[in-house]
């Protein structure tokens, strides 16, 4: 490919793509996410591949591997045009149906639909589902219609077109004008503003400045990295003409293997089409990105931790300020943005600040992408306006909760959020109503919890997370949270006593107003968020030594029910430390409560469903 | 053990960094990616070239959880430990794990055959709870599917053992 030096030859570029997109007879979007991988979507491809090879027809077939297509919940799928037709839950053996009646035959295959839960209908395309049709798709747009390794499919898409308007048409000054006006905010934290943050980069004098996408984060980084690269690339080339920086980096989770291979992909695309590399657009302007993989360290997001991880150290934060705007990356001024923010830049160039802050709320405005799992129908990554609410969220987009069970809470803002329960779910969601509800946006994830999760032990969860994770630079976070780790242990072990409540929350006050980072500023939130909420919980498990929900271990016993037990010794057989008790066809079984370790054997080997869990202590 | 390709990681980060030294954690992570792990031969080699003290060396590899100073089985299982996952009942995929294979997380099987780690997450939380063998994912785990997943594991072992021999 040669180099593309001006806005008319990229026109060229994309019309050329554009007429060879529109000469297939068929395309199949098969969505290549991590998530439909772990489906066995690979399997599925394979056979597609196979089947495809064999077929003589003088029909020309796409088979497109294209990003995450959000659905995770129904993976392996595909979209097949010109019939917009997604199919779900795709098994090796529908490869030859697929082939035979749809692509060959234009027939449609029911089986394949997907079926919203508890209701009759399928639906064939996926514009009619709930869990499409409420979302408002923006960055989202592009991921499940272009092949990530392909930058054709990009440049067919309208792709660099804002990078090239942008050095044309703007001075860097008016860059950040248009993002500063658009009210984008970050997306990876506190919602820093990021036109205000591009700004103060921006007048510090240097001869070398960086620029830094964060990828360090969960599902939604990495489906945005791994299923459109080339739209953070060039939100971030944009970002780096306008605050005159020449490098940057772009720090991916090494657990992400197809994101760390699809960016790569996508870097030597963009430097032999000449968008990365020296005088770009012939605009005189030089620039160049690199990827590193974060080597796992959770505070390693941190912005301080981050760019000392770059630099090859641990990845311990500091002080701020400086911030790193002032003196980032081995001392040179430094701006950072997540994903999520610099995707929307090549937006807001090319539709302006004004399209763009008529979606959203007032003061959050744009899209927001989350990471929707845990207890609920739909799974999967959402795009949806600011302000909507939680309950259009987990009920209209999500399907709500499985097996009609009773929603608890959700979990927003990662480790560093904290618990949203029922009778806040018509919260408008955007980063001030989140704020207000004692959690935080974080990078979008979203956890929903239903009867059957035990907040005190979510509690605990994030803590024993959050002790592993603390760098151990700072005593307010080292030593506090393994203090507070160590209460919550005491009241799920039975231990716990009626002051460890007041205890708690005063370590976590602590904790949270003299921690150095933003990490240990926040780790008291899972504790305090879920204290102010589920306080019930935390006192069930002290005064009735009982964990209702049936998670804590040491609050709860297995039980066989003596009227529904038959004597058949399949339990027995099943137990794996013996502490089971009886002779077949004898009295009923029971079980020696002290041996128990709760592994759930048993149950699963009960043809009579004669075993229980049971809150509480056994008394024996 | 042969420790010639540590030379060509360094010599080749060496040739395109910008900054004066060549950054480390990358190199560590190519040779992790080239032995499974960091043998200590590695790390001497590594840190006498680039001029950096053993202990810090050791310091950084000690801080990152991606880093391994101890090799790992045929089979290396990672378990994901991320909220999705927990809520979804990762915890009792790891300890079913550790009773089958009787390694803790972060052991290896004394016949090396498997290794069992722990993540932070996997990035997939829609099919929680998640583990991944040997870079391969499998979603919404469940105790049955764990002990169908070692029985293939085992199977494939006899399968090859059959082919080598035959």
């Amino acid at each position: 490919m040669a180099k593309i030096n001006t806005a008319e030859e990229l026109e060229k570029l994309k019309e050329e793509y554009r007429q060879k997109d529109e000469e297939w007879d068929c395309v199949i979007n098969f969505c290549g996410g991590t998530a439909c991988q772990g489906s066995g979507a690979q399997k599925v491809l394979n056979a597609l591949k196979n089947k495809l090879a064999d077929i003589e027809d003088n029909m020309d077939i796409e088979l497109r591997v294209t990003g995450c297509h959000g659905f995770c919940e129904q993976g392996p799928l595909a979209v097949i045009q010109p019939q917009d037709l997604l199919y779900v839950n795709i098994t090796e053996d529908d490869v030859e149906q697929i082939i035979e009646k749809t692509v060959l035959n234009n027939e449609e295959i029911e089986d394949l639909f997907y079926n919203e839960a508890e209701k009759e209908d399928k639906i064939k395309s996926d514009k009619e589902i709930p869990f499409y049709k409420n979302q408002e798709r923006i960055v989202f747009e592009n991921n499940g219609v272009i092949d990530a390794t392909s930058v054709e499919d990009y440049i067919a898409e309208g792709g660099y077109s804002a990078l090239s308007r942008a050095l044309s048409e703007f001075t860097p000054r008016e860059v950040i004008e248009e993002v500063k006006e658009s009210g984008l905010k970050g997306r990876g934290g506190a919602g820093f503003p990021a036109g205000v943050k591009w700004e103060i980069c921006y007048d510090r004098e240097a001869d070398l400045k960086y620029i830094i996408c964060n990828a360090y984060e969960g599902d939604l980084g990495r489906s945005l990295l791994e299923g459109n690269p080339h739209l953070i690339i060039e939100g971030m080339i944009i970002g780096g003409y306008a605050i005159g920086a020449s490098r940057g980096f772009i720090y991916v989770r090494t657990e992400y293997p197809i994101a760390v291979d699809h960016t790569h992909r996508a870097l030597d695309q963009a430097r032999e089409l000449g968008f990365l590399g020296e005088d770009i657009f012939g605009s005189g302007f030089d620039f160049d990105l690199e990827v590193r993989r974060g080597a796992g360290a959770f505070v390693a997001g941190e912005e301080t931790a981050l760019m000392h991880s770059i630099e090859g150290k641990r990845g311990m934060p500091t002080q701020r300020p400086p911030f790193p705007a002032e003196r980032g990356l081995w001392g040179n001024p430094t701006n950072i943005n997540n994903v999520e923010t610099w995707a929307n830049v090549p937006y807001i160039i090319n539709r302006g600040a004004e399209w763009f802050s008529s979606i959203g709320t007032e003061n959050s405005t744009g899209t927001k992408v989350f990471s929707l799992v845990g207890k609920i129908n739909n799974t999967g990554l959402i795009e949806v306006p600011m302000g909507i609410t939680l309950r259009e969220i987990i009920f209209d987009i999500g399907g709500g909760i499985p097996e009609g069970k009773e929603f608890k809470a959700v979990q927003t803002g990662g480790p560093s959020g904290g618990c949203i329960p029922a009778e806040l779910l018509d919260l408008e969601v955007d980063f001030e109503k989140l704020e207000e509800a004692n959690s935080m946006m974080g990078s979008g994830g979203m956890v929903v919890m239903d009867e059957d999760t035990c907040m005190v032990d979510v509690a605990k969860y994030f803590m024993q997370f959050l002790e592993d994770e603390s760098c151990g630079k700072c005593p307010p976070c080292r030593v506090g949270v393994p203090k507070m780790l160590e209460i919550l242990d005491r009241i799920t072990n039975g231990n716990g006593g009626p002051e460890d409540l007041e205890k708690l929350a005063d370590l976590g006050d602590t904790v949270k107003n003299s921690s150095l980072c933003g990490l240990g500023q926040t780790a008291a939130n899972p504790v305090l968020s879920t204290l102010e909420h589920f306080k019930n919980e935390y006192e069930e498990h002290i005064n009735d030594k009982a964990c209702q929900a049936l998670v804590c271990e040491d609050l709860l016993y297995y039980n066989i029910i003596e009227e529904e037990c038959r004597s058949c010794d399949q339990c027995k057989q099943a137990c794996p430390v013996d502490t089971i008790v009886g002779t077949p066809g004898e009295d009923p079984y029971y079980i020696v409560d002290e041996g128990c370790i709760r592994c759930g054997s048993c149950i699963e080997a009960c043809p009579f469903d004669a075993i229980e869990m049971k809150p509480g202590q056994k008394e024996n | 053990m042969d420790f010639k390709k540590v030379d060509e990681i360094i010599a080749r980060h060496r040739g395109k960094a910008e900054e004066k030294i060549p950054p480390l954690i990358p190199i560590l992570q190519d040779i992790q990616d080239e032995y499974g792990w960091l043998p200590e031969q590695a790390f001497v080699k590594t840190s006498r070239q680039l001029d950096i003290p053993l202990v810090n060396l050791y310091g950084v590899a000690t801080f990152y959880n991606e880093f391994r100073l101890k090799p790992i089985g045929n089979y290396h299982i990672s378990v994901c430990m991320g909220t999705a996952c927990h809520v979804q009942g990762a915890p009792r995929i790891l300890s079913e794990l550790e009773r089958k294979l009787e390694i803790a997380d972060g052991e290896i099987t004394p016949d090396e055959k498997y290794s069992l780690e722990t993540s932070s997450c996997f990035g997939c939380c829609a099919i929680a709870p998640a583990i991944m063998v040997n870079g391969e994912y499998h979603g919404k785990m469940d105790k049955k599917k764990v002990d169908e997943l070692l029985e293939n594991i085992e199977q494939e072992k006899e399968d090859e053992k059959v082919k080598q021999n035959g």
